[in-house]
């Protein structure tokens, strides 16, 4: 909470998307605290990564010799580069706010979930990082409850907030500690 | 925590929950191992049938020379030494049984129940008593027959159950007893015995219950126990107000089972394989269909005499949930740990006006649940008047006269009425037939997902239960203006999810839901039930 780096919910007024029909909360936009930009390149070498596997892996029926193989190939190449193209925007959508007493959570453009977890419904929080993150300094904080759809994971953090984020988790979760 | 434990104590009914290592059945391991060992007998009977009754009635049996190992036993005269290694294995089944029991203990404190057993491999098992999320007594039929159960403890968690298998029913009943009493915080002996005494319960129940006499009467005795206790009924009647109890009626429990899914599953199967064979005449097609019928029959047959003794009722501590015909199970859920419940409708009940009730816990027992199902199912088919009193019993906070009215509705309404927000009409292309059905009410205490035309559906979650809650939307929802939301519980058959809401009714939905839950488990004190409310809530958590 030292460096929130607060930004406009919506950073660019998205045009093909008619505003009214979006989900949005009443939340006012300095509280979203978003992931380090940083974050971008490891969600793109993630996908490049997955999506030249697929794609390769794809060019199995041209070898084989059938005359419509290049079909897969192309089809599956071009969905992984729009995914790709447009992480930087998936990657600004993600947000968290740590309101009174839960959190509150928000990724995903096309596919929009909020989620609200009140801090005495934490089990544990865990910090892992991948190869990648961890060249760029970030790790990821994930929030587990009872639930299991619960499902919040905050990815691109740096290292040091993510810790500091887990204690004061820890710390307020303490003090509003519910049952089941 | 010593002045505490004896306290609670002397309000207790048998003496295992002194905190000291009990022993369990002496025929634990017979019952545990006894159908490997029933096993062996049976084949070594099969195998040397002939044989021995050869040896009784000479020229009786068509006897046939087929053992070579018999036949080298016999020929070489190793009879003795044979029979010398089989007294040697019993010996050492024996032995092995009885260090089995030897080192299978548990011990009650007023904090957690514990359990060690294993001779070579220990295992030990604690649970906390004030995360007991159900108490089960589980008489199989074997262990039934000589007046043992299983008292298992079922804490949060996937199979996390601490299982004490086997006591004598009696001290099953008592021990559960006592463990509520501990769980639940109470302190039943405020009025007298300030003292604490540990005498106050002198061995109330001791290994042996039948008072010294001869032995014929002391044997008669005990089959008059023994008889007692399989003809008793599983709900002490002491117990339970006699209008919360809810009983089987069995000609809508076979029913609901012929209109059921595998029922139909099973005529549609059958009338295939007869036409199969009246068009092609190859009668051999039967063999195919064989072990898939005979999979659904026992389903189904299993289903009816499980369910047949199914009875719920209302208990001091709890709901107790009992059902099943030889092998028994009778199981207490305290307050608090029904964590959303589900009452549903298939389209061929619709016209009888049958519902089924699930929930979702926080533990799973290893044992099955009526019907066959997993133990969530709690009640298999019941009438209208069957759904509100085991709704009552289930959430009584929740469901009381004045939201009834609205349970009702849900079950059965549609549209706008009683405080249900239906779908705005855009949503049809999402939900042809259910539009107006699918909605979503709060109470104070609850919140209501109504879905299904077809298979109508009702989710009740009490606020304090929720986990965390959820506002969704994908692209089809975002060109209709709609949003879907998720109430999230602990895992189970039941998802509190809700799809096609008008966009801003779920996220007014979400907010509401989300500030009640937190105010609503902080009130919360279930996890000690009977605690008074003066008393220090947070007081149990600081013991070790």
């Amino acid at each position: 909470m030292t460096d929130p780096t607060p930004v406009s919910e919506t950073p660019t007024p998205a045009p093909e998307t008619p505003t009214p029909a979006r989900i949005e909360l009443p939340v006012e936009p300095g509280e979203w605290q978003r992931v380090s930009p940083k974050y971008i390149v490891v969600d793109i070498v993630g996908w490049l990564i997955f999506g030249g596997i697929m794609t390769v892996a794809s060019f199995t029926p041209v070898w084989i010799g059938w005359s419509f193989g290049w079909i897969l190939p192309v089809v599956l190449g071009t969905i992984f580069l729009l995914v790709i193209a447009f992480t930087p925007r998936r990657v600004r959508a993600i947000g968290y706010a740590l309101r009174d007493d839960d959190l509150l959570f928000r990724r995903g453009i096309l596919f929009q979930r909020f989620v609200a977890v009140p801090y005495g419904r934490m089990q544990l929080v865990d910090i892992s990082r991948g190869p990648v993150a961890r060249m760029l300094g970030l790790a990821e904080l994930k929030f587990v409850t009872a639930a299991a759809s619960s499902g919040v994971l905050i990815p691109g953090l740096p290292l040091e907030r993510a810790e500091q984020l887990r204690d004061h988790l820890v710390a307020v979760a303490e003090t509003r500690r519910a049952g089941l | 925590m010593s002045d505490e434990l004896s306290r609670a104590k002397a309000a207790t009914a048998t003496d295992f929950t002194d905190g000291e290592w009990h022993r369990l059945h002496r025929a634990t391991p017979l019952f545990r191992g006894g159908l490997t060992l029933l096993i062996i007998v049976g084949v070594i009977v099969a195998n040397f049938r002939e044989r021995l009754i050869e040896a009784f009635i000479p020229g009786g049996g068509e006897f046939t020379p087929e053992d070579p190992l018999f036949e080298y036993i016999i020929a070489e005269n190793l009879i003795l030494q044979a029979a010398a290694a089989l007294l040697g294995l019993l010996l050492l089944i024996i032995a092995g049984f009885w260090l089995s029991w030897r080192f299978h203990a548990f011990r009650i404190t007023d904090q957690v129940v514990e359990v060690r057993s294993g001779i070579l491999f220990r295992t030990n098992r604690k649970g906390r008593l004030d995360r007991i999320q159900g108490i089960n007594i589980v008489r199989p039929f074997i262990p039934r027959l000589f007046g043992a159960a299983k008292l298992e403890i079922s804490v949060a968690g996937n199979d996390a159950n601490v299982p004490l298998q086997y006591l004598t029913g009696a001290q099953a009943d008592a021990l559960r007893r006592d463990i509520l009493l501990l769980a639940s915080g109470a302190r039943r002996d405020a009025a007298g015995s300030g003292a604490p005494s540990a005498e106050a319960a002198p061995g109330a129940v001791d290994s042996v219950e039948v008072p010294p006499g001869t032995s014929l009467t002391l044997a008669s005795g005990v089959i008059d126990k023994r008889v007692g206790e399989f003809l008793a009924p599983e709900l002490d009647p002491s117990l339970v107000e006699p209008e919360t109890v809810v009983h089987m009626n069995p000609g809508r429990l076979i029913g609901s089972t012929v209109l059921g899914g595998p029922a139909i599953v099973f005529v549609l199967l059958t009338a295939g394989l007869i036409t199969g064979i009246a068009m092609t005449g190859e009668v051999a097609l039967v063999v195919g269909f064989i072990p898939a019928m005979l999979g659904i029959g026992g389903f189904l047959v299993s289903r009816i005499t499980r369910s047949l003794r199914y009875s719920i009722a209302a208990t001091p501590d709890g709901v107790r949930v009992g059902f099943g015909l030889l092998s028994t199970s009778n199981e207490t859920l305290p307050p608090g740990r029904i964590h959303s419940v589900k009452v549903s409708q298939p389209l061929l009940w619709r016209p009888f006006g049958w519902w089924q009730i699930a929930v979702n816990r926080a533990s799973r027992s290893s044992a099955q649940g009526a019907g066959g199902q997993a133990q969530t199912t709690i009640l298999p088919v019941g009438n209208a008047d069957d759904v509100r009193t085991v709704l009552r019993l289930l959430l009584p906070a929740g469901v009381t006269d004045d939201s009834m009215p609205m349970i009702d509705l849900g079950l059965t309404g549609s549209g706008d009425e009683g405080g249900f927000v239906p779908s705005p009409r855009r949503a049809r292309p999402l939900r042809w037939f259910s539009v107006k059905r699918n909605a979503t009410a709060l109470t104070p205490e609850l919140v209501m997902l109504r879905a299904g035309a077809v298979w109508r559906s009702l989710t009740l979650v009490p606020y304090p239960r929720i986990q965390s809650a959820a506002v969704t939307q994908g692209p089809i929802e975002r060109a209709l203006r709609l949003g879907s939301i998720q109430v999230h519980t602990v895992a189970g058959p039941i998802v509190a999810n809700l799809g096609a809401l008008d966009r801003e009714h779920a996220v007014s939905f979400f907010e509401h839901v989300s500030g009640r839950a937190i105010a609503a488990a902080e009130r919360d004190t279930s996890h000690r039930w009977g605690e008074t409310p003066a008393e220090e809530p947070s007081a149990p958590e600081s013991a070790p």
